[in-house]
């Protein structure tokens, strides 16, 4: 049985109040529930403060490039499919440097589960705007107000029919923590977008803000139903809703290519089908 | 050079069959015995455009392409307006009815009459030619029966008799071209035909590379169409990446995992891995990168040969770690130093890359079979460990290497981290750990240091003129160099199919011994010579360098010696 207190504690960098910290939380609950050891999990990240969460719990990890979590991370699910997967990092890691690696694995729809942590500006490098950051917000590089209008990766992800699409926010720890779990028993690609505050260099989205406008997904929404999963993901404003707005049956990527299924570190290279392809050469 | 190795041409448009007929002759000429070096000129374009497929073929070992040719076949006008005026003496043009000759001598073959339909007309040139040069009919109809045998006896039979009637017009004509000499007894068994990617191919598939991740992107597509097409039934898994970034990203997560990967481009597309590599560094991620170099800067040249992403490659990725670059010259280098390249990696975990280019790519050649059972055993990483609680992924060692698990086997966990990091992989930003551990990963180049493989020396070690060459350019200066020789020059080669780490003592005393050293490259800098000065202080006196996008040939490199022996 695995137990919550299996992952360790360690000191972190991150700045107190930070929604980090109750996402950590939720990620060492949710692989405690789902009987996960340390060992038969990896957590891939790219760069950035929501990327370090790897560095804080025992798990196996490979902490990669700025924008690219997602690649590394597909290559190690093709090479061990019996890895649980999660790619780690924040909104301007995922959604901006990692843009096509997004899109791609959109596309592919991997067995992985995504946790972006998105709070909508640049943290570590001290509050440039983000991917996320609204119109018209300003910033120190962008002081006359961020011109482009943010990306809803939310409404991508269900466009593109992925396997679950997830709003969860770091201030509502037990229902993140049940995200976390479900985003990663479902097969296929899981997005966990999850919103947080940056308290140091966000001042506009706040804790509170977030508060104020989030609410939870009842039992009239229908996540298997792609009209209103798309409205529901549109729904960014005065209301943001929390839970499960997409549920789809596409196949996992793994499952359509042959030969993806014994672990690569296993394979032993077969001789005679060498000189057999050599044969072909003559 | 034998004087008996003759150069066929087979000159067309992209899509009217030219390297079908030419990869057949090649083939033929492979499985009849003789030595067979193929060079293939295209153009960035599907269809048009003015292509060519030289063969030269003899029954001693031939080294290149020459700038002439003994048979022209011309499947278009354009063709002999461009080449026949570069016919040899006693050469001969074989073409369409529709070809004007132009004076130049030759046959123009009644293709319809031949063959019913267009399709079958490649298989009548294959008749014609193979008739030109004397060939064994009955190879040619073994060799047509093994290409359609999958598309039914009946599409076999069709072929067959094209062949025969096209091979006994030719025979019938009034026209005497000289046969090819007999090639040696004993050459013919044992042979493959396959060109230089192929054979990086062949050569990761011996070593158990598993994993393939790319991008497409000329000329190093055919890397991964071989490793597709025939490591599928391996086990080889493989994914075409959205670009070049997350395909080197994509194998460094595969080889953390446990897969032996590698990825295939060229110039620009390795620009943007660039990053990546560093990550494969610091990570110290086993992971070989098949870098087939074409002209720039940016697109360059897309479909012509260039030795000029050398220095790239030498200082690509920021900060310092260490790497291999290895160069091979030939076809068969190609297939020992891809499997060398995974067999360093795999032990260094630091990442080689192999540099080739689009004229050792494309280029046919026949070879004796490879001997899969002499090459070394790999070495795999670990699955278990005995220290479950106390295994350090980075843990420091004298010779820098650290015992590589593989995550998810046992309960050690596996932590491999881009930022510095202590030794079980967690960040860590002190001086002391920094200088730790990038002492550590330094400290591999000794050990790569060590296993260099020496330059080749071709020729007297005291020459009077020492060509210096590295990767493609062998071929050219062992031709030129005979041609040296027989004009009575002391003249040597000095190839280098690894061009880093540079070991001063395997060259320096050919450099000293030799009178006067030129550098043969593909590029218009001398980045090797360069490179050679910076770590050795040695000057070359002169050099020959390439870089219209055509491949170095005896020919040009004789030109460019000219002040030199005068």
């Amino acid at each position: 049985m695995v137990r919550v207190e299996d992952f360790g504690n360690f000191e972190t960098a991150w700045c107190p109040g930070c929604g980090n910290h109750s996402i950590l939380k939720a990620v060492k609950q949710a692989l405690a529930g789902l009987d996960l050891a340390p060992h038969q999990t990896l957590l891939v990240s790219g760069i950035g403060q929501a990327a370090k969460l790897p560095q804080y719990l025992h798990c196996n990890m490979f902490n990669g490039l700025h924008g690219r979590a997602l690649p590394a991370a597909t290559g190690a699910r093709l090479a061990n499919p019996r890895l649980k997967v999660f790619a780690v990092s924040g909104d301007g890691c995922n959604y901006g440097e990692g843009g096509n690696h997004f899109l791609a694995a959109l596309r592919r729809n991997p067995d992985i589960t995504l946790l972006a942590h998105d709070n909508q500006v640049y943290g570590l490098t001290k509050g440039q705007a983000s991917p996320t950051t609204a119109q018209g917000q300003k910033t120190k590089t962008q002081p006359g107000g961020q011109p482009s209008v943010p990306l809803n990766p939310v409404a991508i992800a269900v466009a593109m029919r992925i396997s679950l699409v997830v709003r969860a926010f770091s201030g509502e720890p037990d229902h993140l923590a049940a995200m976390v779990a479900q985003a990663a028993e479902t097969p296929g690609f899981a997005l966990v977008d999850i919103l947080q505050p940056c308290v140091t260099f966000n001042k506009v989205n706040t804790f509170q803000w977030y508060k104020e406008r989030c609410y939870m997904l009842g039992d009239d929404h229908d996540p298997t139903n792609w009209a209103a999963a798309m409205r529901k993901a549109d729904e960014f404003g005065d209301r943001i809703p929390l839970g499960v707005i997409w549920r789809g049956d596409r196949a996992p990527f793994e499952s359509l290519a042959p030969g993806r299924g014994t672990p690569l570190a296993e394979h032993r290279l077969d001789r005679s089908a060498l000189e057999k392809l050599m044969d072909s050469f003559a | 050079m034998s004087p008996n190795a003759i150069t066929i041409l087979i000159g067309g448009e992209a899509g009217q069959g030219l390297a079908t007929i030419g990869q057949l002759m090649a083939k033929a000429l492979t499985r009849a015995g003789y030595e067979v070096c193929v060079t293939q000129d295209y153009q960035s374009r599907i269809r048009g455009g003015h292509n060519t497929f030289a063969i030269r073929t003899g029954p001693e070992p031939v080294y290149g392409p020459e700038e002439g040719m003994d048979i022209l076949v011309a499947l278009n006008q354009e063709t002999v307006d461009r080449h026949a005026a570069h016919l040899k003496p006693g050469g001969m043009v074989v073409a369409g009815q529709k070809v004007d000759l132009d004076g130049h001598p030759g046959v123009q073959v009644p293709f319809t009459e031949l063959a019913s339909k267009a399709i079958y007309h490649n298989v009548a040139a294959l008749g014609v030619l193979g008739s030109t040069l004397c060939g064994d009919l009955g190879i040619l109809e073994r060799l047509v029966s093994d290409t359609f045998a999958k598309k039914g006896q009946e599409v076999v039979d069709a072929n067959l008799e094209v062949l025969r009637k096209a091979y006994h017009w030719f025979q019938a004509q009034d026209y005497s071209f000289h046969c090819l000499s007999p090639a040696s007894e004993g050459n013919a068994a044992d042979r493959i035909m396959l060109h230089g990617n192929e054979a990086l191919a062949l050569g990761a598939l011996a070593a158990g590379c598993n994993f393939l991740s790319f991008y497409p992107m000329t000329p190093s597509t055919s890397i991964a169409l071989t490793l597709i097409g025939k490591g599928g039934e391996l086990g080889l898994v493989s994914e075409q990446a959205e670009d070049e970034i997350a395909a080197l990203n994509m194998a460094l997560g595969a080889s953390y995992a446990g897969a032996r990967a590698c990825v295939t481009t060229s110039g620009g597309g390795f620009s943007l891995m660039v990053e990546a590599v560093s990550l494969a560094g610091i990570t110290e991620t086993p992971v070989v990168i098949f870098l087939v170099q074409r002209p720039g800067p940016a697109t360059g040249l897309p479909t012509r040969t260039e030795q000029a992403d050398l220095n790239l490659a030498l200082y690509a990725g920021h900060g310092e770690f260490p790497r291999a670059l290895l160069t091979p010259g030939t076809v068969e280098e190609c297939f020992h130093l891809a499997h060398w390249a995974f067999d360093l990696t795999e032990r260094y975990q630091t990442p080689v890359m192999v540099l080739s280019d689009q004229y050792l790519a494309d280029q046919y050649c026949s070879v004796p079979r490879f001997d899969f059972a002499s090459l070394p055993e790999i070495t795999p990483p670990l699955l278990q460990v005995d220290e479950l609680g106390t295994y350090q992924r980075y843990a420091l060692s004298p010779d820098g290497v650290s015992p590589r698990l593989i995550p998810g086997y046992c309960e050690a966990l596996v932590k491999v981290d881009s930022d510095e990091h202590d030794e079980m992989g967690h960040i860590e930003e002190g001086p002391a750990n920094r200088t730790a551990q990038n002492e550590k990963r330094l400290a591999k180049a000794s050990g790569l240091r060590a296993e260099v493989i020496p330059p080749e020396l071709f020729g007297p070690e005291e020459s009077d003129l020492l060509l210096l060459c590295w990767g493609s350019g062998l071929g050219a200066c062992l031709e030129a160099v005979e041609l040296l020789q027989e004009r009575g020059h002391k003249a040597s080669v000095l190839h280098f199919k690894q061009v880093w780490p540079l070991r001063e003592d395997q060259f320096m005393p050919f450099l000293e011994g030799a009178k006067t050293v030129v550098a043969v490259e593909g590029n218009a800098t001398g980045q090797f010579a360069g490179l050679l000065r910076k770590e050795t202080g040695f000057a070359v006196q002169g050099a020959v360098l390439r870089a219209d996008g055509y491949p170095l040939t005896a020919t040009y490199v004789m030109q460019g010696l000219e002040s030199w022996i005068a």
